[in-house]
């Protein structure tokens, strides 16, 4: 029966929740084809032991050093591929996050088999491996069906669930070459610690162009603050040309395209191309002084007021509700 | 230096998508189609580079319908000084893209080869990695710095929170992200100079994809929502909300 490999993201030493994920996804895959997960990790040493206590996988391959302290593409692109040649695989699964979209079509173009990127759900029948995913950041749903094996996958934070924490499998050393770095990434700099990834956060506070400047941000970083350590900030197209946030926070069609469980649009209008983005947030909440903000269409709770007013009542009781459990 | 910057045709952000009659395509009744916007960094900084140094040239290459032509013509206008156009369909594998494209680039002289990070249609983010493998090139994605000195590349991308310093040698495949620089508007002259510019036209065929595109829909509507109220008398009504009937705080 072909098995499910899953690449388990290993960044600044730690496999997070992203190779979770990938884990949770590999085994709803692994279900279906009826084999086994495994997983597939590069970190420096300790590494294989760290994503086998995550769970969910019989088998982890570690390509253990201390020059794979930092993501090499290449030299994992490689020994996937080749991972994947010597074995019995119906599925590979990715995170779509930033590294995971940048060696995921490395793999695929050495295997010769395509790859379907942000997927949001993934089935199994008969054998053949089915997949949804957003196009046209969100406008639309592609279903795609791959016609051989494995199905290559990389799939979107927040949408599958990790694997309950079991037994951990075992774990098997597998050879890198460093030979096969074309590029060598030198060095990681990390912004501000303490600041969560809009792509990656269970929960967005977003702002817009009804913030009127960004030296009112601080309301924001007030109520992400308060809806603690999942919680991220982003912004629309507008703030961020009009030069107020960095790109790295933008949410819409040339930004990230996010679904956290939890999602403020504060002082966003809701342009076509912000909608696009967000609008597979599980839960959304706008907050617009005006009423007829095309916000209000996809949001599930609105609440019509100036912002200046609604944030800081609302940042009280959020700490409020989350300090009284 | 020498650059090619494989663009792509797109539909405009501000498009409101609807299915085709196929079920499986968007239907191009009139959307505004335009270079993907990515794209424009890649050939801002080609431009860039070559102007500074005062040599080179700029290759634009574009795989797609016919109409891809004035994404081409858009990409002369801007400052590229030839064009290629690979008319085909077009297919939803980027692997039979990024074979189409890597042969064309194969056997030319280049230093660099530059694409946007992805495209806003398919938001596949794969061709260029798929080019470099192809090519046996190094690839750095998502890149919002280049220093280039002689044949050695530094990148510094875009991932989590923060940024990735890579190093490389030339040449080498380059994906571009907001941030590389601020894209030119065609000026009036480049758009006339454009006219005058070589772009060939080249009928493909497709590589069979390794997927089959099934269908593509609209995503389910919202649920209805509602207004919980008005100013911060609200507040109090919104985090029952938030607690009680979604469960999500």
């Amino acid at each position: 029966m072909p098995n499910v490999l899953g690449y388990a993201e290993v960044r600044d030493g730690s496999a997070g929740k992203a190779a979770r994920e990938v884990l949770g996804a590999a085994g709803e895959l692994a279900a279906g084809l009826g084999g086994e997960v495994h997983a597939v990790a590069f970190g420096p040493s300790g590494t294989g032991v760290a994503v086998a206590g995550l769970g969910g996988a019989t088998k982890v391959f570690a390509g253990e050093s201390d020059a794979l302290a930092i993501p090499q593409p290449d030299i994992a692109a490689a020994a996937i591929a080749r991972l994947i040649e010597g074995g019995d695989y119906g599925a590979v699964v990715f995170p779509a996050t930033a590294g995971g979209k940048d060696i995921g079509p490395r793999v695929a173009a050495r295997i010769g088999r395509g790859l379907a990127t942000e997927v949001i759900s993934a089935e199994v029948e008969g054998g053949v491996v089915t997949v949804r995913r957003p196009m046209y950041a969100g406008k639309a749903i592609a279903t795609l069906r791959f016609t051989g094996a494995p199905a290559l996958l990389s799939i979107r934070a927040n949408v599958f669930a990790p694997p309950e924490a079991g037994a951990g499998g075992d774990v098997v050393a597998l050879d890198v070459d460093e030979g096969d770095a074309r590029v060598r990434v030198t060095a990681v700099e990390q912004g501000d610690r303490d600041q969560l990834d809009v792509g990656e956060a269970t929960i967005v506070v977003s702002g817009g162009r009804g913030m009127q400047g960004p030296e009112h941000w601080h309301l924001l970083e007030g109520l992400v603050d308060a809806l603690g350590d999942e919680a991220a900030l982003g912004a629309s197209r507008a703030v961020v040309d009009a030069g107020w946030r960095p790109h790295a926070e933008q949410v819409g069609q040339t930004g990230k395209t996010v679904s956290p469980n939890l999602y403020f649009a504060v002082g966003v209008s809701g342009a076509i191309q912000h909608l696009a983005g967000m609008r597979t947030s599980k839960v959304i909440v706008a907050i617009n002084r005006d009423a007829d903000a095309p916000i209000f269409n996809v949001a599930d709770y609105g609440l019509v007021g100036d912002v200046f007013e609604v944030l800081p009542a609302l940042t009280d009781a959020v700490r409020d509700a989350r300090g009284g459990g | 230096m020498n650059t090619i910057v494989c663009i792509k045709r797109v539909p405009d952000s501000a498009t409101r998508v609807k299915i085709g009659a196929d079920g499986a395509s968007l239907d191009p009744d009139g959307v505004k189609f335009v270079v993907n916007p990515y794209d424009e960094f890649a050939l801002e900084e080609a431009i860039r580079r070559k102007e500074d140094a005062g040599e080179g040239t700029v290759i634009a290459i574009s795989v797609g319908p016919s109409e891809t032509a004035e994404a081409v013509r858009q990409a002369l206008a801007m400052g590229a000084d030839e064009g290629v156009l690979l008319t085909c369909d077009g297919s939803h594998d980027p692997i039979a893209v990024a074979r189409a494209l890597a042969s064309e680039i194969e056997g030319r002289a280049y230093d660099l080869v530059l694409f946007g990070k992805q495209a806003i249609d398919d938001d596949n983010m794969q061709v260029p990695q798929l080019v470099a493998e192809f090519l046996g090139l190094p690839c750095a994605t998502v890149v919002v710095g280049l220093e280039i000195d002689g044949g050695r590349a530094t990148a510094r991308r875009e991932v989590e929170g923060g940024h990735e310093v890579i190093e490389f040698s030339l040449p080498a495949v380059v994906s571009t992200q907001k941030g590389l620089n601020e894209p030119r508007y065609p000026s009036l002259k480049g758009i006339m100079a454009a006219k005058k510019k070589p772009l060939e036209e080249k009928d493909i065929v497709l590589d069979d994809a390794t997927f089959e595109l099934v269908s593509l829909d609209l995503p389910p509507a919202p649920a209805a929502g509602r207004i919980v109220g008005e100013g911060a008398e609200a507040v109090p009504d919104l985090i029952a909300a938030l607690r009680e009937e979604a469960g999500v705080l």
